[in-house]
């Protein structure tokens, strides 16, 4: 278990290598440098070169080049790639363009908003896709199960930008009811209106994946009913409910941790569109507005920080599928 | 072993001695059995001969912002009110299933050939090669889809072209996965073995023999990619990251829509069902023919 741990995480390095080496490019070398931005309209020669050297940008891209006598190949210590790497080990990432705030501190503040979000949105997946899931599947081909799987296949095809564009405009049209805006409220202060805050934004974000782990819960849980195992704790003169909430449920809820987990990722992206919509100060919308402001130390170092969660977090999945599952065992 | 063989000859006999089925009663059988995904195969077919035949259905240009006055309310008119410059919704609703399924269509197709390609690859031929592509498939995988594409699509300039390049990026790693899978299982048969004895090169077995088999699989994954292509294109034009402003996209007049003030319901409320509708019968058709094809994919995909 341990060294597939070890494993696991030496590969884990290793995808954020490629991704930090892909975002690199992507950011600096194909879009180009930003100096002009920074050194504003009446910008001389002089002044851009300034800029240039205030931003690291006329340091070369990468640790090795390529020259052109012998040997070919030029090492240039001091050079963006490395600096930059550095810069997220220790967490000095420098100052924001738009605000001046230092960027580390920026996340941090930002960290609790998004955090909050994707967990109440996980307990909201979680509170109705299984129950759902678990009605469809028991009461098969009921009048219940129908209803269940068409919210469901409604529930993956429909937007959530425009679920939460309708959610935004009815409340207020009818009610003249708004979501509180723009600033973050803390829960520990004023648990009221953070729910007020969260809960709308994380209900929508939830649709999707309540749909898809309610169609993973039936399916599995149909799967589990047909084993032999089940047949025989009937056998035993078991009462149903004892079967489907000790032996079925338990099994069948495996797949659906993983898929959970999985989900993360794509709530993650979820959560750009629905921190935007919603004015939620969170890392989503932190990274969109960087985005758009090209102000790119943000967005790469936040691009790699989410990569290395989600990779953590994928870890932490598969090593609790060998808990739950005492028949897998990893080697 | 020799028992399962002289089942599967007897299968093959009976196979051979039963009456065939009309191919029409075989089709009506599928519709039947398959309900849903017979319903969204025929709204495919209503919204493609719509996007085929939009200059002919839309009463108005899609850019004739002298059609009515801003933000008018539903009418005979507008049937689907008009947006803020007061051009005409019901026919901004009818071209952007242009933009739509023309980006859906470019981006899953060209996606999943290059996926194929490197899933081909990868699973063949081995090693090295695979081990970097794997790892590399991790690290698409192991990202939010949703931010590489708004990365993609900033760091291109956002046009249709950009569009169908990022979404088609974004599709490969999840299919090459799928189609290497296939690959390593269909490896070890016979006939690449007897492939290999006639002296076959490399490339030969790989598009001659293998990959025949591989395709009906990529062609089921790619009818359950659709829907969700439509989807990234509609959430990268919402954030303003898609279609650039003049087209017709559906999620850019969302956008649009949830930007202006005072907020008018027809000009977000219509796109988005146009949004759903398409995506629904995408997700319906691809589902079914997943399940007719080849059951075994439930819940991978």
């Amino acid at each position: 278990m341990l060294s597939y741990i070890l494993r696991r995480l030496l590969s884990g390095v290793l995808i954020l290598f490629i991704l930090s080496l892909v975002v690199f490019v992507l950011l600096r070398v194909v879009s180009g440098d930003k100096a002009g931005t920074i050194c504003g309209l009446n910008c001389t020669e002089p002044g851009i070169k300034a800029a240039r050297h205030l931003l690291g940008l006329d340091k070369p891209y990468f640790p090795i080049g390529f020259g052109k006598g012998f040997p070919f190949i030029l090492f240039h210590p001091n050079n963006q790639y490395m600096t930059w790497i550095k810069d997220l080990a220790t967490g000095h990432l420098g100052n924001g363009h738009i605000d001046q705030a230092p960027i580390i501190d920026t996340i941090r503040h930002r960290l609790p908003v998004t955090l909050e979000l994707l967990i109440i949105t996980v307990m909201f997946t979680v509170a109705i896709g299984v129950p759902a899931g678990v009605i469809s599947a028991l009461y098969r081909n009921s009048i219940g199960d129908h209803v269940v799987r068409v919210a469901a296949v409604l529930g993956l095809a429909v937007p959530s930008f425009w679920v939460a564009t309708l959610v935004i405009y009815f409340p207020s049209h009818w009610w003249g009811y708004a979501p509180p805006f723009g600033r973050s409220i803390s829960f520990f202060q004023d648990p009221w209106g953070n729910l007020r805050q969260f809960v709308p934004p994380a209900a929508v974000l939830g649709l999707a994946s309540a749909a898809g782990i309610m169609r993973l819960t039936r399916s599995s849980l149909l799967e589990v009913m047909r084993t032999d195992y089940i047949r025989t704790a009937r056998s035993k003169g078991l009462r149903e409910t004892s079967v489907v909430a000790r032996h079925a449920l338990k099994n069948s809820l495996i797949p659906v941790i993983t898929v959970l987990g999985l989900q993360v990722a794509g709530l993650l992206g979820g959560a750009v569109i629905i921190e935007q919509i919603f004015a939620l100060p969170g890392l989503g919308l932190l990274e969109f507005q960087s985005l758009l402001n090209r102000d790119y130390q943000v967005v790469q170092s936040l691009t790699l920080y989410l990569g290395a969660a989600v990779i953590l977090m994928n870890l932490l999945v598969d090593v609790s599928y060998a808990w739950l599952d005492p028949r897998i065992r990893y080697s | 072993m020799a028992t399962t063989q002289a089942i599967d000859t007897l299968e093959m006999v009976a196979e051979t001695v039963r009456p065939r089925q009309s191919r029409l009663r075989m089709t009506g059988r599928l519709i039947v059995q398959n309900p849903l995904g017979f319903f969204g195969l025929v709204v495919i077919l209503v919204l493609a001969t719509v996007a085929i035949f939009a200059p002919i259905i839309a009463p108005y240009d899609v850019g004739d912002y002298r059609a009515g006055q801003p933000k008018e309310g539903i009418s005979s008119h507008h049937l689907f009110g008009t947006d803020g410059l007061g051009r005409d919704m019901f026919s901004r609703v009818v071209f952007g299933a242009r933009i739509s399924m023309g980006v859906a269509f470019l981006a899953v197709i060209g996606g999943t050939a290059i996926a194929l390609l490197i899933g081909l690859v990868s699973g063949y031929v081995g090693g090295l090669p695979d081990n970097l592509i794997q790892r590399s498939i991790d690290t698409a995988l192991a990202f939010p889809q949703l931010l590489l594409l708004l990365i993609l699509a900033q760091v291109l300039h956002p046009s249709f072209h950009t569009v169908v390049l990022a979404i088609g990026i974004a599709i490969i790693a999840p299919v090459a996965r799928i189609v290497r899978g296939a690959v390593l299982s269909e490896r070890n048969n016979q006939y690449v073995e007897a492939a290999r004895a006639l002296g076959a090169s490399t490339p030969r077995i790989l598009f001659v023999h293998i990959a025949p088999n591989v395709v009906a699989l990529a062609i089921i994954i790619m009818t359950t990619l659709l829907g969700t292509a439509i989807l990234a294109e509609a959430s990268l034009s919402y954030l303003g990251l898609g279609i650039p402003v003049p087209n017709p996209s559906w999620g850019t007049d969302i956008g649009l829509a949830r930007n202006s003030f005072p907020f008018h319901l027809p000009w977000a409320f219509f796109p988005g069902l146009a949004i759903t509708l398409t995506v629904l019968a995408f997700n319906l058709l691809g589902d079914s023919i997943r399940d007719i094809f080849d059951p075994r994919l439930r819940g991978r995909l």
